[in-house]
């Protein structure tokens, strides 16, 4: 075992790579702290990055959480401006359908105005002009600030800043236990992942942000933190089918949210509660794609024919309050707990509840309370300082054609200012590694370089390199090359490659019909017996 | 479980499995490295697109909208359509002098008719070849299809029109604006076989422009509604008179079948069935035994057939391919199947002529090989692409099978 010294390196430990860990990193990083982040994956690699990709208005929470809906409006006007590169401007509708009950609609919008929520009732025909895969049948229709947000930019954006103000990241590390002196938590001690090596490191302070596996860091400080494990499954569809997100306008429900997001469309989702012992592989069953399926056709009838492209699901951090059994009736409110006030525990908070739309209020609290508890005299910054890559110039260049002068368009779309870093000098730079997504050997190259990328399942959450339609048929064995090559190391290339293509088949299994199960045949027919891939 | 029970979408897209066969088999691809291919342009592209319009990449305008990577798909993805309709949707680029005047084959077919002589010994000037090259940008390397002196229609109703009704059957014919402005013999020579073998021809009530030139230089509006006034035409002749279409050209029958409800929205399902190739038509009538034939003694002919593109699409080479190998004194040679590279209009213009020859090189290299006296094959344009660029005259498996018949005995077989 290495021991940091004792006088402590850091100010503070932040556990958990998220994107309230990422926030809260970044925001206690700005003020002047010395931070480390520690996550036993990779960013965004739970919840944060297996939702919707939904920049909540807040109108979905109008009626029955008032603050969560409060919270997420002014949260969405903040990202608006500080990671616009992150976030698109799709507008949402909540329609009512002929099974629905409109008198519902004046209590959605009185609550959603007075959450500050510009709720607007129109016509049902302007609806279906606004959005002409919305079901023709629609009764009533309201406007609202909705959006997409990438989760996966997000949290990589905050790290990406934390870094810039010193903060030290480790991805693959995973907090063991926390260091105990006289009752006070005074550091972790760290297994690295893959050489199994442990280190201690100290700091007065450690932040829990570890979403539903909060539960397990808080039993090691033995201190009890009630988590309601409540999984939702979402499909992903091969296109943007719709592009304003679609809504039911009534008490939220399975499967009443469609939401477009970069090339695809997502529908979900399903609510259940799950076990502990469930939450590190989660399974979509038939039942609950059936139950998508059916209730995403009313919203867009064209889904019934759409191709799906995966399925997945997460576990939302919610904070056990009654037995509500379905978990939805929880409120999405933020929970921080300073466990030396509540339980006694010197040294240790955890920051939890709350939604990725609140990420940087959960940051913003959290940094609060880490300034109160060492001393320190600087207010938050974080709701006007943009995140790297929605800085000066993240306008992607205009021009006719794909590859211009500086770059891909898309490389530019994906990574704001920050794109003007990947190498697109010559062809091979400029030439595709990602078809479906368009991305080029330049950008597979400045994220192996400078994004912490140690797998390819890493390189898919910073480029989108196999989230397209081929699922890595193409793209996989290309991207294994580069990283092969990073790395130096074919073997564990090859390796990697074997691992990404079972994870890509995860996701298709559940729905594997048609031109999914086609192109998985395909591919499989590639690998195995072109390239001899076991 | 609720399995979708068909999941192909109308952006057939999807279907697509990323085999890239379409790229293998674009003609465009290997001698231009300025178009992305067919895959990326179309079906990844549309996913872009979808996502936002700025994705739209105006090197589309390279695709010469062959169908060859439809033909290619093993997954049914209408690729050539996604990446017209991407054009007509997207493209900001408005039509140039050039592109109008290029596509408005009707009106500068009218106008040149008129003027016929004075029109073609111009077109064939240096001077006026390299003013309209730099002026125009049509490449001053490309010959001119001349303009005929009498156009077909007028021909028709001073020599053949009074005759048609006497016969048994009776079809109209959609001459197209070759027929009509440049080329009147292969006019007369559909009349004269048509006629031979029994069946009367039949103008439309009226006849526009097919339109796939207006489609190509991104003229939609316009060849919609021409489109609207054909097909008002052929349902008029197919419903009321009873009287199939036939045409001569395979790119103005392609057309007319299949863009017109893909890309122009204009619906022909009630008569499409009976818009033939004048080839297919006659093929046949042979093989059901409703005509007889009659061949002339002469010498042997030897004649290579090439596929145009549009024709490759329909599928119907074979019968215009089997006509002439039931004519006993052809030496037939089968050329492979390749684009010649002319694309219509798109080989005209400035930019696209190095792209155009480097498509046909090898085609015109097998054609010189094959040491043949024809050269047959059904679409105009790339009949004078290849009289441009080999020593081998090129005409119509029509006029070729007109010329081998004995007309006068045939007839008789036939009344």
């Amino acid at each position: 075992m290495k021991e940091q010294h004792h006088q402590s390196e850091f100010d503070v430990i932040i556990i958990g790579g998220g994107a309230t860990g990422a926030g809260t990193a970044r925001d206690c990083a700005m003020r002047g702290m010395r931070v480390l982040l520690v996550e036993r994956h990779d960013f965004a690699a739970g919840a944060t990055g297996r939702n919707h990709g939904l920049l909540h208005s807040g109108a979905r929470y109008a009626v029955t959480d008032h603050e969560s809906a409060a919270e997420c409006i002014k949260e969405n006007m903040i990202l608006r401006r500080i990671a616009r590169h992150c976030v698109e401007e799709n507008d949402g509708l909540f329609i009512t359908l002929p099974e629905d009950d409109l008198s519902y609609q004046s209590t959605f919008v009185d609550a959603c105005l007075k959450a500050g929520i510009n709720a607007e009732v129109i016509d049902p025909a302007l609806a279906k002009r606004m959005e002409p895969s919305v079901n023709p049948s629609i009764i009533g229709a309201v406007k609202v600030p909705d959006g997409s947000v990438d989760p996966f930019r997000l949290t990589l954006a905050n790290v990406i800043d934390a870094k810039a103000h010193g903060a030290k990241v480790l991805v693959y590390h995973q907090v063991v236990a926390l260091i105990k002196e006289q009752g006070r938590v005074i550091g972790v001690t760290v297994v690295d992942q893959k050489t199994k090596e442990k280190t201690n490191y100290y700091a007065p302070l450690t932040i829990s942000a570890g979403g539903i596996w909060g539960h397990g860091i808080a039993e090691m400080a033995g201190v009890k933190v009630d988590m309601y494990p409540a999984k939702g499954s979402l499909l992903i569809f091969g296109h943007r089918v719709n592009n304003v997100v679609l809504n039911r306008c009534r008490k939220p429900a399975n499967a009443d949210i469609l939401v477009p997001g970069d090339t695809i469309c997502l529908i979900g989702t399903t609510s259940s509660h799950v076990g502990f012992d469930e939450v590190d592989d989660l399974r979509v069953t038939p039942d609950e794609v059936d139950l998508l399926l059916r209730e995403g056709e009313k919203l867009a009838p064209s889904l019934a024919t759409t191709r799906i492209l995966r399925a997945y699901a997460g576990v939302r951090p919610l904070v056990a309050a009654d037995n509500d059994p379905t978990g939805r009736n929880i409120s999405r409110g933020i929970v921080l707990l300073d466990h030396e006030e509540r339980d006694g525990v010197p040294g240790f908070a955890t920051i939890t509840g709350g939604k990725l739309m609140t990420y940087r209020l959960m940051a913003e609290w959290a940094a609060d309370l880490a300034c109160r508890k060492l001393g320190i005299d600087k207010s938050c910054t974080t709701m006007t300082d943009p995140l790297p890559g929605s800085r000066e110039g993240n306008e992607a260049p205009t021009g006719k054609s794909f590859v211009m002068e500086g770059g891909r368009k898309s490389a530019y779309v994906r990574h704001g200012e920050l794109a003007s870093r990947i190498a697109a000098e010559n062809e091979y730079d400029n030439s595709l590694v990602c078809e479906c997504e368009d991305v080029s050997v330049g950008e597979v190259k400045y994220a192996l370089e400078n994004l912490d990328v140690n797998n390819m399942v890493d390189l898919r959450r910073r480029t989108r390199v196999g989230m397209g339609t081929c699922q890595g048929e193409l793209c996989a064995c290309r991207a294994a090359g580069l990283l092969g090559e990073a790395h130096n190391c074919t073997k564990k290339a090859e390796a990697d490659l074997t691992s990404f293509l079972n994870e890509r088949w995860k996701g298709v299994y559940p729905v594997a019909w048609g031109s999914a199960l086609r192109e998985n045949e395909y591919t499989k027919w590639v690998y195995d017996g072109v390239c001899g891939l076991k | 479980m609720n399995l979708q029970e068909s999941n192909i979408s109308e952006n057939n897209f999807e279907q697509c499995i990323k085999c890239t066969v379409c790229t293998v088999y674009c003609p465009v691809v290997p001698v231009n490295p300025k178009y992305p291919g067919p895959k990326q342009a179309g079906p990844d592209g549309e996913r872009l697109r979808l996502k936002r319009g700025t994705f739209f990449d105006e090197a589309l305008k390279y695709c010469l909208n062959c169908k060859r990577c439809e033909v290619a798909c093993p997954s049914n993805v209408k690729i050539g359509d996604i990446i017209q309709l991407a054009r007509i949707k997207y493209s900001k680029k408005k039509p140039s002098l050039r592109d109008t005047i290029l596509a408005n084959t009707d009106v500068v077919g009218t106008m040149s008719s008129a003027f016929a002589p004075i029109v073609n010994t111009t077109l064939s000037l240096k001077p006026v070849k390299l003013l309209m090259d730099s002026v125009l940008k049509v490449d001053h390397r490309r010959s001119f299809p001349k303009y005929s002196g009498e156009k077909f229609v007028t021909w028709f109703k001073k020599n053949a029109a009074a005759r048609q009704d006497a016969f048994k059957h009776h079809v109209s014919f959609f001459h197209g604006c070759y027929i009509n402005y440049n080329y009147p013999q292969l006019g007369k020579d559909v009349v004269s076989v048509m006629n031979a073998l029994g069946y009367g021809v039949h103008m439309l009530e009226k006849e526009k422009c097919c339109g796939v030139a207006l489609v190509s230089n991104g003229l939609i509006d316009q060849a919609r509604s021409q489109a609207k006034l054909n097909v008002a035409s052929i349902r008029k002749s197919v419903n009321e008179e009873k009287r199939p279409v036939i045409a001569a050209s395979s790119t103005c029958t392609f057309t007319m079948r299949d863009e017109y409800p893909h890309l122009l929205g204009v619906d022909n399902a009630d008569v499409r069935d009976q818009i033939e190739i004048v080839t297919r038509f006659v093929y046949r009538l042979i093989e059901e035994g409703k005509v007889k034939l009659k061949f002339r003694d002469g010498g042997k002919l030897r004649v290579a057939y090439h596929t145009p593109c549009h024709m490759e699409k329909l599928g119907w080479a074979y019968y215009s391919t089997a006509l002439l190998r039931m004519i006993p004194n052809i030496d037939f040679v089968m050329l492979p199947s390749q684009c010649c590279g002319i694309g219509g209009t798109y080989g005209f213009k400035k930019e696209n002529y190095e792209t155009s020859q480097g498509i046909g090189a090898s085609l015109f290299a097998a054609i010189e090989e094959a040491k043949v006296d024809y050269v047959a094959t059904d679409c105009e344009t790339c009949k004078w692409q290849i009289e441009m660029s080999t020593t081998t005259k090129v005409e119509h498996p029509i006029s070729i099978l007109a010329r081998c018949l004995d007309l006068e005995a045939t007839s008789k077989l036939n009344c």
